[in-house]
């Protein structure tokens, strides 16, 4: 880009951000307003398995579309923190709240743990190393004792939430689980749009840049990692008291490529893309799951289908549509 | 009885046996990953389901057309080659330009789609394959009993391992293949037709793939999932050997096969992740792997 018509493009830039940003808030507030009053047309457990599945995909998404990293192994995460909420509130009667925050932290220590060996090496070994690790956490699972092995930790009790609000009622759980996830979206919202947030993205276009503006990147990608490892697991940790159990599908593999799907068919690098990809692969698999037609072929189908024709996702190539553009949306690559 | 460090010789030696086994079928499939990495710079995630096919297409040969074991141990890669080059040439090659990542995720997705496929015609549970009438029985070595079919198997994909060390060391096609490695537009312009290499090597590796899957078949069921729970112990594998060397991936194999055997022995209890737990030591004190060139 030349001099010369670098400060009318910012303008238009301007502008158009100007006008994204207005959309945006409608979009969202609109948004907001539909989860609020969907109980009213869908079944609760199914929305709040929604919910927690799009968070868990926004999280993912902070690592991957906002930091370059692909992780393969964010079930971890999500069925760890599972695992430890499930436990400290069925074993020690921990209220629901602080279960969901001791999954918070497990989750966030596995993550510093993970993140330490796994941002040693790059690109495809970082993915490799990710999942093998992850492996070793689900047969860890397996064999040790507080996860009671194939049967999983079953009817956990939701408990009263701040001890006075009842979690067994259906419609409380739910706005329970809804204020989780807009704290969860704030915060990840707040986190790429901090200075922080954009150190991340500038390590994501050119890691030798950043190291050369003296940047110390490996510290940056571990945050970066912590993060969105504590943010999948304050969606896994509300997933366990949603479903009252824990079990091994949460911390398998198939987890980390379903997370991975969620994100891709949303849109990589968008902050709702994610929220929709969850949304469509939990309708199909609801969909598909009174069926004997295994869901494994139908999302590795969409998965080559979004890897070869669709990589911007849904929400991607909606921003780089016409009406996107006219809306003032811009999506890079 | 013989006992060695307070185990009964005959377990202990019974471990590392099939610790060796286990060795060689990471051995073959890790140099596959390596191979195909190396050219086409794509994670093959779907060589775990290949491994399954080439069981799988054995079984089935068997089934279907009573062709024996010897056959189809040379078939079956044939036809799960041929497949991988019809997925290469019109699917895989489109994303060379892109991200690598994107490769690793289109395989994955090929792989639950194949496993899925298998696991709806099949079911998830394993079905047997008979040892070959020849193989059959074992050996008493003195030491040990020694079952024909497992001395079988490592003496034959330690030739497979070494036949593809030498295809790729030794001869021409394989110089070119290394020097398509080093340079593709280079050896293009000098009259070599690179994507007919490309896809012929991801053929390869995926042929590699489904002999150690007909291999394996009399040792372990034939099951859908038998795939993908040995890939991601490859994966592990492939970041300790570090994918720059082609013998640097074998002998990870073999050593890694020995280390979890040995564990079964010692430490039952951690013999699923010992592998990982290497992998993790090796990240720590050479990040780079074994043998890694490229970190």
């Amino acid at each position: 880009m030349s001099d010369m018509t670098h400060s009318s493009t910012t303008t238009v830039r301007a502008e158009r951000s100007a006008t994204a940003s207005k959309t945006y808030a409608a979009f969202l507030i609109l948004g907001l307003v539909l989860l609020i009053v969907a109980p009213a047309f869908f079944y609760p457990i199914f929305l709040m398995k929604l919910l927690c599945f799009a968070l868990f995909a926004c999280a993912f998404n902070l690592l991957l579309g906002y930091t370059g990293l692909l992780s393969f192994g964010h079930a971890t995460f999500f069925g760890g923190a599972a695992y430890f909420s499930a436990h400290v509130v069925k074993e020690w009667g921990f209220p629901p709240e602080l279960g969901v925050l001791t999954g918070v932290a497990g989750a966030a220590v596995l993550g510093l743990i993970m993140g330490f060996f796994a941002i040693r090496r790059q690109g495809i070994y970082f993915a490799m190393i990710t999942l093998a690790l992850s492996q070793m956490f689900f047969f860890f699972c397996l064999q040790a004792e507080f996860t009671k092995g194939e049967d999983g930790i079953q009817s956990v009790p939701r408990g009263h939430l701040f001890g006075f609000i009842d979690l067994n009622s259906s419609t409380n759980m739910y706005y329970f689980v809804l204020a989780v996830f807009v704290i969860g979206l704030v915060i990840i919202w707040r986190f790429i749009n901090s200075p922080f947030g954009m150190i991340l993205r500038s390590i994501r276009e050119n890691e030798q840049r950043a190291i050369s503006l003296g940047y110390s990147v490996a510290r940056y990608k571990l945050g970066a990692f912590v993060m969105s490892a504590a943010l999948a697991g304050l969606a896994g940790g509300t997933k366990a008291l949603v479903f009252q159990f824990a079990t091994l599908t949460d911390v398998a593999w198939q987890m980390s490529g379903e997370v991975i799907l969620m994100t891709l068919l949303g849109g990589i690098g968008t902050l709702i893309g994610p929220i929709f990809g969850a949304g469509l692969v939990v309708t199909l698999q609801n969909y598909l799951a009174t069926s004997q037609f295994p869901v494994t072929i139908i999302t590795g189908i969409v998965f080559m289908v979004c890897v070869l024709v669709f990589r911007r996702g849904i929400i991607g190539e909606f921003y780089a549509s016409r009406l996107g553009r006219k809306l003032g949306f811009e999506h890079r690559r | 009885m013989t006992m060695i460090f307070g185990i009964p010789l005959q377990a202990f030696l019974g471990q590392l046996l099939i610790g060796l086994i286990n060795g060689s079928f990471y051995a073959l499939l890790s140099l596959g990953l390596a191979v195909i990495f190396g050219l086409l710079r794509v994670i093959n995630f779907a060589h775990g389901v290949q491994y399954m096919l080439g069981a799988f297409a054995a079984m089935l040969m068997l089934q279907y057309f009573g062709i024996n074991y010897w056959f189809a141990l040379i078939l079956s890669p044939l036809v799960v080659g041929l497949f991988g080059a019809v997925i290469e040439r019109f699917l895989l090659s489109r994303l060379y330009k892109l991200d690598h990542l994107y490769g690793l995720l289109f395989t994955f997705g090929l792989a639950l789609t194949l496993e899925g496929t298998f696991r709806y015609l099949y079911g998830a549970s394993g079905q047997p394959y008979a040892v070959p009438a020849q193989l059959a029985g074992g050996t008493n070595l003195g030491f040990m009993f020694l079952p024909i079919y497992r001395g079988w198997v490592v003496v034959v994909s330690l030739l497979a391992c070494i036949g593809t060390w030498l295809l790729i060391e030794k001869t021409k096609l394989g110089s070119y293949l290394r020097a398509a490695t080093e340079n593709p537009v280079l050896v293009q312009a000098f009259g070599v037709n690179v994507p007919v290499l490309l896809t012929f090597t991801y053929a390869l590796g995926a042929g590699l793939a489904a002999f150690a899957g007909v291999l394996a078949a009399p040792v372990y069921q034939v099951s859908p999932l038998m795939g993908s729970n040995i890939i991601i112990v490859v994966f592990a594998v492939v970041v300790v050997g570090g994918m720059g060397s082609i013998m640097g991936a074998i002998l990870t194999g073999y050593m890694l096969g020995i280390a979890e055997g040995l564990t079964k022995v010692f430490y039952p209890e951690a013999s699923n992740i010992v592998i990982f737990v290497i992998m993790a030591i090796v990240l720590l004190l050479r990040p780079a792997g074994l043998f890694g060139r490229d970190a």
